[in-house]
């Protein structure tokens, strides 16, 4: 098992922009194996992400992405290799406050209804913040705001549509106002009006600085921000470099990305996976 | 009017209400994120642990010969509680699909090892019947203290760490990946669950104690949309129902406990049947207006 990465130097916390090469990255993973329920997942995965970049997680259903992200966010454990994020072994000494994590779904579902509001506000607290910051008005209001829902704040997350639910997770991870942002699926079954708002949401963020992994299934909307993908295979890394050309039609500066996807036949989403022009062939 | 005057001027009754006054706010505090995190029975299973705390108190106080024997009985129960629920909770992490098997062994060890362990400190089962129904004509003035204390904690780490007690419970997953301190707040909410069967074991007793965490939540959820608001409705619920159902039983010679649970089902069978009728024109309202359709209907 790869276990050679102490080369991440302790880095002062909340360094400043800067994305040189011998700057710290946000995300250094090496050699990473994670196994669930005694099958092996993970097997060895590097990845190395700077501030500023906007890398996409892609592969098939089963490759291991979604496993990525949540091990970096230790909703599951690694079983070996190591992780450093900002610059600190994973652990307690991660800065989580400067993280934001964006789940697939809505945790527990039913029990006790909460309002949209309740939700945002769980993103503002973090290792040392146990109860809500005094501005915590104004900051809720504004990640509402960045994803379109401050009109819906006091409904219970459960009356809203799955497109809008994904928002609300959005607005819980921005309200942190977090340096990395990590985005599981973000637009999966999404309706139109709320996958155009995440790519305005992440629009916004990119031009910020942020830096964002996120776990996709097709670049759709967010195409023209990725700056790096990263494809999965089986739990290793098969593809890592420049976003994939765009389909056919896509790949004109003036092509307006307002149309519904509806037609197979320009952008379909398993032939980008699988057929890549930089994916090896199995 | 006499009636309740001279109620309320009896020590016992005195005594009685305040513990129900306690109870009542204090349980659906505590169930509020418990019916969170789908643990509605954990309440059941700490009770019957419980006991065999109240059994073990027994045995040590029998042994170390203190009057009345059942001194130590609340301080047992509260050991047994706090260890069963911290128990459960290192279960509940390992792994979920074994932790209601966890529950159910706990149930069962629970009652029969405070039955033989009353038994071996030469007590009777029937000394357990106060525990498991509850009974004010036991509750002292020390128990009333011991009580007061332990809701004021169970309160002030509710109410104050609501926030972070709240997403621990509703999101695990993004708790963690926020860097809260999931395993403290886990083992917190299991012991103040804990500490709240205790409290209420005098009133409505170990068997039905979890029904007050549970039920004022499951009435004040019909009702709201923000967990704010159910747990204060919640206990507005339990409030009413510990002190108007422990009042009947100075009239009718039935236990506090089963009165006070059967209140707060009936609350529930109330509202379940109207709001129906009530939320009638509501349900008829699309809940996404802004959403344009996907499919045209020709025609």
């Amino acid at each position: 098992m790869p276990d050679t990465s102490t080369t991440s130097a302790a880095v002062p916390s909340g360094a400043t922009a800067g994305s040189g090469p011998a700057a710290t990255p946000v995300l250094d993973v090496r050699g990473l194996t994670t196994h669930l329920g005694g099958q092996q997942i993970l097997g060895g995965v590097d990845l190395r992400i700077d501030r500023g970049e906007v890398v996409a997680l892609l592969g098939t259903n089963g490759s291991g992405k979604s496993t990525l992200v949540r091990t970096l966010v230790r909703a599951v454990p690694a079983s070996g290799g190591t992780v450093n994020v900002l610059g600190a072994p994973l652990g307690p000494r991660v800065p989580w406050h400067r993280i934001g994590y964006v789940p697939q779904r809505l945790g527990a579902a039913g029990g006790v209804p909460a309002t949209v509001r309740e939700i945002v506000i769980s993103g503002l607290l973090g290792p040392r913040t146990l109860r809500k910051p005094r501005d915590w008005r104004a900051r809720v209001d504004a990640a509402l705001s960045e994803v379109g829902l401050l009109h819906r704040r006091d409904q219970a997350v459960s009356e809203l549509s799955g497109g809008q639910q994904r928002r609300v997770l959005i607005a819980r991870a921005l309200v942190r106002d977090p340096e990395l942002l990590i985005l599981d699926e973000p637009v999966a079954g999404v309706d139109q009006p709320s996958q155009e708002a995440f790519a305005r949401t992440m629009t916004a963020l990119v031009a910020r600085g942020v830096t964002v992994l996120v776990v996709l299934h097709e670049l759709g909307e967010l195409e023209h921000l990725i700056t790096r993908t990263v494809v999965l295979r089986h739990g290793t890394v098969v593809h890592d470099g420049p976003a994939p050309r765009a389909a056919r039609g896509h790949d004109d500066p003036d092509h307006d990305h307002e149309h519904a996807h509806g037609d197979p036949t320009l952008a379909p989403p398993a032939v980008v996976l699988t057929d890549h022009p930089f994916c090896e062939a199995d | 009017m006499d009636q309740i005057l001279d109620m309320l001027s009896t020590p016992l009754m005195q005594r009685g209400l305040l513990a129900a006054l306690l109870v009542g706010i204090v349980a659906p505090v505590m169930g509020t994120f418990l019916v969170q995190r789908r643990l509605s029975l954990l309440g059941d299973g700490i009770g019957h642990v419980a006991l065999t705390g109240v059994a073990l108190g027994w045995l040590v106080g029998a042994a170390a010969g203190v009057t009345p024997v059942d001194a130590l009985a609340v301080p047992g129960a509260v050991v047994a509680a706090v260890g069963g629920a911290v128990g459960i909770e290192i279960v509940r992490e390992r792994g979920r699909t074994s932790a209601d098997v966890a529950l159910a062994l706990l149930f069962y060890g629970g009652i029969a090892g405070g039955v033989i362990i009353i038994q071996l400190a030469g007590g009777q089962s029937s000394n357990l019947m106060a525990y498991l129904f509850g009974s004010i004509s036991v509750v002292t003035t020390w128990d009333l203290v011991l009580t007061a204390v332990l809701a004021l904690v169970v309160l002030g780490l509710g109410v104050g760490l609501r926030p972070a007690l709240f997403t621990v419970s509703h999101d695990e997953e993004f708790a963690r990946a926020s860097g809260l301190p999931v395993r403290l707040l886990n083992v917190a909410i299991a012991v103040m669950a804990a500490l709240t069967v205790t409290v209420a074991m005098r009133v409505v007793g170990l068997l039905l104690v979890s029904a007050l965490m549970i039920v004022p939540v499951a009435v004040a959820q019909l009702l709201t949309r923000s967990f704010v608001t159910t747990m204060r409705l919640a206990i507005g619920i339990g409030v009413v129902a510990c002190v108007v159902g422990l009042s009947a039983t100075y009239w009718w010679d039935v236990s506090p406990g089963a009165m006070i649970v059967v209140l707060t089902i009936a609350a529930y069978a109330v509202v379940a049947t109207l709001l129906p009728v009530l939320r009638g024109r509501q349900g008829r309202r699309d809940p996404h207006p802004d959403l344009p359709a996907d499919v045209v209907l020709e025609g």
